[in-house]
């Protein structure tokens, strides 16, 4: 399932392997996809807090801490750069990529712009560009490509059985230490490598109501003026936790902003019939 | 180690009783959540995830049965809480009993305080063992008598009746906290006592419940950076101006109540400086200190992270005087630990009443005691299996690796699922209460 090729290619890439000692690159793109593994796993973790009872606070928060611990040494030792190089390659096919997990999205072929969801709260979502996917279960507002990887990344996990990614998991996490040396399956997918403040508010930000948070996303603004935008996100929030429904093109368009002219969409194979309603219904509201 | 621990010769721990079902299928409402001696030791109080509280009451030892001091038996349950729904946020509200508190008796009845995630309530518990009889307005069944048939007036008279035992909420402390509540403690003025959440500690007065003091607040103005939460707290045993809380960082701070008002600046900062060797992804969940308790001397204070119980004297802030592992097999299986949540259980610790020894729960119904002067531990399992009656504990031993001794148990094969998160030691003697899931089981030792 997983090509060994890019393996190679993956290590290839980290400056911080000595090219001399095997042994010595192995134990580290092993430590690799440990770090990685466990950055999955917290993710996912932080996604499954959110059920009908609040969830745990001090859980939640020991868990980003974690993820922003991952993170910190990741850009400490160059692997977010090179991720985030390998993420944005336009020209990369994803079956060159390795996934660790069935969830994430493959719309990076099309564009160079990945779209992405945050499932977890509307709050801290900034500017410009709507996205959609259709497996993805909410709509979210992302600028940069670094910011979106995590937030897609955690819609992700939890849209698609996370279930698969919790098995991966299970499976890379044989040994329980880090370093073990043991070759695994690799998830180089490392759009999750970056936890953005952004996303952490948003994870916290549901244990609190806040109406209508201050910020630059002024489009946005203006459209939801009069609407108290935390009931908004607790509903989608638990919406998306509970059921997981998809958002079909009417959703999309409530969720658009009348000042983007052009909305950026997501097609993939499965999206164009969603796509084509989509067309279907704009032209019907614009009359034409 | 076959030596008993408690601070006493041939010391050994036997098993008294237990409490529960023994059905294999254990339903949610009855696992045990907190269990509490009163100030006597004799009631001992548990509250479960149903919302209710269960009092048991040690009968007066007679003078026929020498080998065994009283037992405990129900004296009173009632339901606490029930579960709510928060409509705004539009979640449950757990009925869970996360803590109970007794208050010192200073009458016939008892109180207690009882808390969930977040409402406490004070209740009083009070014995009824006479009814008055002979009223002239109204018969033995209440109902009302004739009045053209009273002829005679008489007065009332005081029967004896079968004890019985009330419960009634008397006082309602809710609304005061946004955040899960994990601790409550009675101040030595028995007037106050604190009550904590993730993020903020309040003092309330016992007769006041429409407001708090707010003591603590550490909620950060922008919850994204909020790294830090309260995990525990507790007022000093005998000044009523000093408390402490700690974190998920791994700190203690102590607090002087006649600083200032609002409490953020702690007077000691308690935090063992980390071990560089040791550090890994999980070093600050480990680290996470899930309970705190004064000694009841209120020199010392010991807290509980995930593999060891730290006992600190409040003179010296930086690192603790005493360091126990309560399982370090489990180092090397912390990822596993993260990945199945059992990291993040909260285990609880307890002090005897002469502060020599301590006691705090691990996995598979394993719980660990440590002598504080001798520097010896023991573990032992609370299973029906050891439970007849006064049937010496065994103690238990896990094998770390390499060959497994007869008797031993390997560090894979433990059951995680059994975990002893609440144990609770008389405050006088070798008695123990040990919280097993649903059932509770009572420890004492064995009379020479």
């Amino acid at each position: 399932m997983f090509s060994k090729g890019t393996k190679r290619k993956f290590s290839d890439g980290d400056e911080e392997i000595s090219a001399e000692s095997l042994v010595g690159a192995r134990v580290a793109s092993s430590y690799s996809l440990q770090r990685q593994s466990l950055l999955d796993m917290s993710l996912i973790k932080l996604q499954l807090c959110h059920m009908l009872v609040e969830p745990n606070l001090c859980r939640s928060v020991l868990i980003a801490n974690t993820v922003r611990q991952i993170q910190e040494e990741m850009t400490h030792d160059g692997s977010w750069h090179m991720v985030t190089e390998a993420f944005c390659n336009p020209g990369q096919s994803p079956s060159e990529r390795l996934v660790a997990t069935e969830v994430l999205c493959r719309s990076r072929e099309q564009d160079a712009e990945p779209k992405l969801f945050s499932v977890i709260s509307y709050e801290g979502c900034r500017e410009e560009e709507v996205v959609a996917d259709e497996t993805l279960c909410s709509v979210s507002v992302s600028d940069t490509v670094s910011d979106v990887c995590l937030a897609g990344r955690m819609g992700q996990c939890w849209e698609k059985s996370e279930l698969s990614g919790v098995e991966r998991d299970e499976e890379a996490l044989e040994d329980s230490s880090l370093g073990s040396g043991e070759d695994e399956e690799i998830d180089t997918e490392d759009e999750a490598s970056t936890k953005s403040p952004k996303t952490t508010g948003q994870v916290f930000g549901t244990f609190e109501i806040k109406n209508g948070s201050p910020g630059p996303d002024s489009a946005l603004e203006e459209l939801f003026s009069d609407v108290d935008t935390s009931y908004y996100d607790l509903d989608t929030m638990l919406t998306g936790m509970q059921s997981a429904p998809k958002m079909g093109p009417y959703d999309l368009l409530d969720s658009l902003a009348p000042s983007h002219s052009s909305p950026t969409i997501v097609s993939t194979p499965k999206c164009r019939s969603d796509l084509n309603e989509l067309d279907h219904i704009m032209e019907i509201i614009v009359g034409s | 180690m076959m030596a008993g621990v408690g601070g006493g010769n041939d010391f050994q721990w036997c098993f008294s009783q237990v409490k529960g079902a023994i059905d294999e299928d254990v339903a949610e409402a009855d696992i045990i959540s907190t269990v509490e001696f009163n100030y006597s030791g004799e009631l001992l109080a548990t509250g479960d995830k149903g919302g209710r509280v269960v009092i048991f009451q040690r009968e007066q030892e007679s003078k026929n049965r020498l080998l065994s001091r009283g037992e405990y038996n129900v004296y009173s349950t009632f339901q606490s809480h029930e579960p709510e729904f928060d409509y705004l946020k539009s979640l449950e509200i757990e009925e869970k009993i996360n803590k109970i508190r007794w208050l010192p008796q200073q009458n016939a009845a008892h109180f207690l305080l009882s808390a969930n995630d977040k409402t406490i309530k004070l209740w009083k518990i009070s014995e009824r063992d006479k009814r008055a009889e002979g009223y002239n307005l109204k018969d033995e069944d209440g109902r009302l008598r004739d009045q053209f048939r009273i002829t005679t007036l008489r007065v009332p008279v005081l029967m004896p009746m079968d004890l019985m035992v009330e419960a009634s909420p008397r006082r309602i402390f809710a609304n005061a906290h946004t955040y899960h509540i994990n601790s409550i403690s009675v101040n030595s003025d028995y007037e106050t006592y604190l009550s904590a959440d993730d993020l903020r500690i309040n003092l309330w007065h016992l007769e006041i419940t429409d407001r708090s003091f707010n003591i603590v607040d550490i909620k950060p103005a922008n919850m994204e950076e909020l790294t830090e939460v309260i995990t525990a707290a507790e007022c000093h045993p005998h000044q009523c101006n000093v408390f402490v809380y700690s974190s998920s960082k791994g700190t203690i701070r102590l607090c002087d109540m006649r600083a200032a008002a609002l409490c953020d600046r702690h007077s000691k900062f308690f935090e063992e400086p980390e071990d560089p060797s040791s550090r890994s992804f999980f070093s600050e969940i480990i680290s996470s200190i899930s309970d705190v308790k004064f000694s009841h001397s209120g020199r010392y204070m010991m807290t509980r992270d995930y593999l060891s119980v730290k006992v600190w004297d409040l003179n010296m802030e930086n690192r603790p005087v005493e360091t126990y592992q309560v399982h370090e097999y489990l180092r090397s299986k912390l990822c596993s630990l993260y990945e199945n949540d059992c990291i993040f259980d909260k285990f609880e610790c307890c002090w005897n009443g002469s502060d020599s020894a301590i006691m705090t729960g691990s996995y598979n119904n394993f719980f660990r005691m440590f002598d504080r002067n001798t520097r010896r531990d023991i573990t032992l399992e609370a299973s029906r299996e050891n439970s007849k009656p006064r049937a010496m504990l065994k103690p238990r031993k896990v094998c770390t690796g390499g060959k497994r001794k007869k008797d031993e148990i390997s560090v894979d094969s433990l059951d995680f699922n059994k975990k002893i998160l609440h144990t609770a030691w008389h405050p006088k003697e070798n008695v123990i209460a040990v919280a097993a899931t649903n059932n509770l089981y009572i420890f004492q030792d064995k009379i020479n």
